[in-house]
C-alpha cells in the first residue's frame, strides 16, 4: 500500500467512525423524538450555537461499545451571541439518555472546562437518570454523579449555569435543574421528579399521572422549580440565547450594555396608578413605562405572580426588577413570594446585575395558613438576600409600603442607594383604617351612635394620613427624593449610571446562617 | 367546567355576574377584600355563569369555590 491509500484508509475508518456516532442511538429513537416533536440533540446543538459551529470533547467515548455513542452525552463549546459558552447535551436517543460512568466523567470535565474558561454553561437535560446497571462505575466514587452536583454549587455565582429541560430529569438528575441560576422548560416533554408515577404507585399508593407529578407547567406554576414556560423546543433555544445576552461570562466581568432603547408607546404613570391604595393595578403596565421597549425578561411569571421578577433594560442598560402585582392577591407577600424574589435577588447580586424595586405592598400575608408555612422564617429569607446584596440598589415607593412589606422592597434601613417616592407614595407600619381599627378599637365600639362612629373613624384616619404624609417622609429624610412619575424613567437611567462604581467590601466572615 | 376560586382568606366585596350570564375570558367576576385590599377574580374561560357561592360580605378561605363557569 502506499502512503496515500494507507491514509484514505485511516480516514475512511476515523469517518466511519464519526458518522456512526454522529447519527446517535437506534432509528426507532429517532422516530419517538418526532412523534413527540423533540429534536435530535446535534440538531439542538445547531440551533443553539452561533452559526451552529461548536468543538467537542470525548466524542469517541464507548466507542467500542455499538449501542453507546458519545455515551449518551455530547459536550461541546461554542458562541452564543459572540460570547464563548460551554454545553453539555443529553442524548436521549441513546439508552434513554441515561448516565454510565464516561457519560459522567464528560460532564465533569465540560464543568472543569467552563470554569478555567470562565464562560457561561448551559445544561440541555433529557435523561432517564442514572444507568443503574453502571452504578458502581458512576454513582458513588469521588468523581460520580455526585460530583456534577459538587461542582455546580462551586460554579454557582461563578459562571451563569442555565438549564434548558427538554425530556426528563429523574431522581437524582433533577438536581441538575435545581441547582441552576434559571430552568427553561418545554410544555408537555419535560419533567422533573425525585420518583416516577410508576414508582410512587408501587412504594406510597399514589396514583398520579407524569405531568401531575413532575409535568412542566407544574413546576413553573405550583413547584417554582422552573422559571420560563415554552411551547417548542425551538423556543425554547431562543430563550435561552436571549437570558444570556444579559448576563456577564463570569461574575467579575463587567455589566453587558446593549443599545439604549426607547419606551412602550402607553399611558403615562400618573394615569396608571391610582390614587386610592386598596384599587388594583396592573404593575407590568408600569413597568413598561420604565424600560426599554422589549427589554423584559421575566422569571417565574408563573409562579407567585403576586409579584413580578424580570429582567430588563433601562437606557440598555441590564437591571432586575421586584415589583409588587397589586392586581394579584393585592400584591401580599407569601411564602411562595419570598422564594421567588429572593432567588431573584441573588442571581442578578452574583452578576452584577443593578436592582430596582417597585414597591406597592400591603405587607406580608397573615393568618394560620402562612403562619404555619413558616411565612416568617420565608419573610426573613428574603430580607437577608435583599439585605445582603451589594449591587446598586434603588428603591422606589409607588403606593404604600407597609410594614415589613417595605423592609422586603429594599425600604430606607436597608442601605438602598436612594429611596425614591412617588406623588402618591405612603408608607407606614400599617394602613390607615387597619391602624385606627388597632388603636382605637375600644373607643370606637364605646361610641353608640352610628354616624358619630363613622366619623370619629373618619376623623382618626384623616389625622393618621397627615402623620404618614410624604412630603413629611421627605422633610425628615426617611426618602431621598420625591419623583413625578413621568419623569421615573429618566431619573433611574441617571442614578444606575451614576451608581456604576459602587463597591461594598465584604464582611470578615465565611457566610451569614441563612434563615431557610 | 371552570371555577373561580378565592385567591386568598378574606371577604367577597362584590359580586360582579349573575347567575345565567354570559361572560369572556379575562372579565372580573367577584372582587375580594382582603388585607384592606380589592382583589379582582377573573374568569379564566368563555361561557356562562352556572353558579355563584356566598354572598357580598361573606368571609371565604383560600382556594373556596366561588363561581363555576360552563364553557
Amino acid at each position: 500500500m502506499t502512503n496515500e491509500s494507507t491514509k484514505t484508509a485511516y480516514n475512511a475508518r476515523l469517518e466511519e467512525i464519526i458518522a456512526r456516532i454522529s447519527g446517535g442511538g437506534p432509528e426507532k429513537y429517532h422516530q419517538k423524538l418526532e412523534e413527540q416533536g423533540k429534536l435530535f440533540v446535534r440538531e439542538r446543538l445547531g440551533l443553539l450555537f452561533d452559526e451552529g459551529k461548536y468543538v467537542e470533547d470525548g466524542k469517541l467515548a464507548n466507542c467500542e461499545a455499538d449501542d453507546l455513542p458519545a455515551d449518551g452525552v455530547v459536550t461541546a463549546t461554542g458562541k452564543i451571541n459572540g460570547q464563548t459558552v460551554c454545553v453539555m447535551a443529553n442524548d436521549s436517543t441513546v439508552k434513554a439518555g441515561s448516565w454510565g460512568a464516561r457519560t459522567v466523567e464528560k460532564i465533569i470535565r465540560i464543568q472543569e472546562i467552563a470554569e478555567k474558561l470562565r464562560v457561561p454553561l448551559l445544561y440541555l437535560v433529557d435523561s432517564a437518570g442514572a444507568r443503574i446497571t453502571d452504578q458502581l462505575d458512576m454513582f458513588p466514587n469521588r468523581r460520580g454523579a455526585g460530583r456534577i452536583f459538587h461542582n455546580q454549587v462551586r460554579l454557582s455565582g461563578m459562571i451563569p449555569q442555565v438549564c434548558i429541560l427538554f425530556g426528563s430529569s429523574a431522581a437524582g438528575g433533577a438536581y441538575i435543574p435545581a441547582f441552576c441560576d434559571v430552568v427553561i422548560m418545554v410544555e408537555g416533554n419535560a419533567s422533573m421528579y425525585l420518583g416516577s408515577p410508576r414508582m410512587a404507585e408501587k412504594v406510597i399508593g399514589e396514583k398520579v399521572t407524569l405531568e401531575e407529578m413532575g409535568g412542566a407547567r407544574m413546576h413553573c406554576t405550583v413547584s417554582g422549580c422552573g422559571d420560563v414556560l415554552v411551547d417548542n423546543e425551538e423556543q425554547a433555544i431562543v430563550e435561552a440565547r436571549r437570558y444570556l445576552s444579559y448576563f456577564p461570562a463570569h461574575y467579575e466581568a463587567p455589566p453587558k450594555l446593549a443599545k439604549a432603547g426607547r419606551v412602550k408607546e402607553g399611558r403615562q404613570l400618573e394615569e396608571i396608578i391610582p390614587e386610592h391604595q386598596n384599587a388594583p393595578f396592573d404593575m407590568y403596565e408600569a413597568i413598561e413605562q420604565l424600560v426599554d421597549e422589549n427589554s423584559l425578561f421575566e422569571i417565574k411569571r408563573l409562579f407567585a405572580p403576586e409579584v413580578i421578577t424580570t429582567l430588563a433594560r433601562i437606557e440598555g442598560r441590564p437591571v432586575g426588577v421586584i415589583a409588587n402585582q397589586p392586581k394579584v392577591k393585592g400584591g401580599v407577600l407569601f411564602v411562595d413570594s419570598a422564594d421567588k424574589v429572593t432567588k431573584f435577588i441573588t442571581l442578578c447580586d452574583a452578576f452584577s446585575i443593578p436592582l430596582l424595586f417597585l414597591a406597592d405592598v400591603p405587607g406580608f400575608m397573615i393568618g394560620t395558613k402562612v403562619e404555619r408555612q413558616g411565612i416568617i422564617r420565608h419573610g426573613a429569607k428574603l430580607i437577608m438576600a435583599m439585605s445582603s446584596a451589594t449591587v446598586p440598589k434603588i428603591s422606589v415607593i409607588v403606593r404604600k409600603a407597609y410594614g415589613a412589606g417595605l423592609y422586603a422592597m429594599a425600604g430606607p434601613a436597608f442601605e438602598p442607594d436612594v429611596c425614591i417616592a412617588l406623588p402618591t407614595a405612603q408608607i407606614a407600619v400599617m394602613g390607615p383604617e387597619a391602624a385606627v381599627n388597632a388603636v382605637y378599637s375600644n373607643k370606637i365600639e364605646a361610641i353608640t351612635d352610628p354616624k358619630e362612629r363613622i366619623a370619629f373613624s373618619k376623623e382618626k384616619i384623616e389625622e393618621y394620613k397627615q402623620e404618614i404624609d410624604i412630603y413629611k417622609m421627605a422633610s425628615e429624610l426617611i426618602i431621598d427624593e420625591i419623583v413625578a412619575p413621568h419623569n421615573l424613567r429618566s431619573v433611574l437611567a441617571n442614578r444606575f449610571d451614576y451608581y456604576e462604581s459602587k463597591v461594598i467590601a465584604r464582611s470578615p466572615r465565611k457566610h451569614p446562617v441563612y434563615p431557610v | 367546567m371552570h371555577e373561580v376560586k378565592a385567591a386568598m382568606a378574606g371577604t367577597i366585596f362584590s359580586i360582579e355576574v349573575k347567575v345565567g350570564e354570559t361572560i369572556t375570558k379575562g372579565q372580573v367576576v367577584i372582587i375580594m377584600e382582603s388585607m384592606k385590599m380589592e382583589i379582582p377574580l377573573e374568569a379564566e374561560i368563555d361561557g356562562t355563569v352556572m353558579a355563584i357561592n356566598g354572598n357580598e360580605g361573606d368571609f371565604v378561605n383560600e382556594d373556596d369555590v366561588l363561581v363555576t363557569i360552563q364553557s
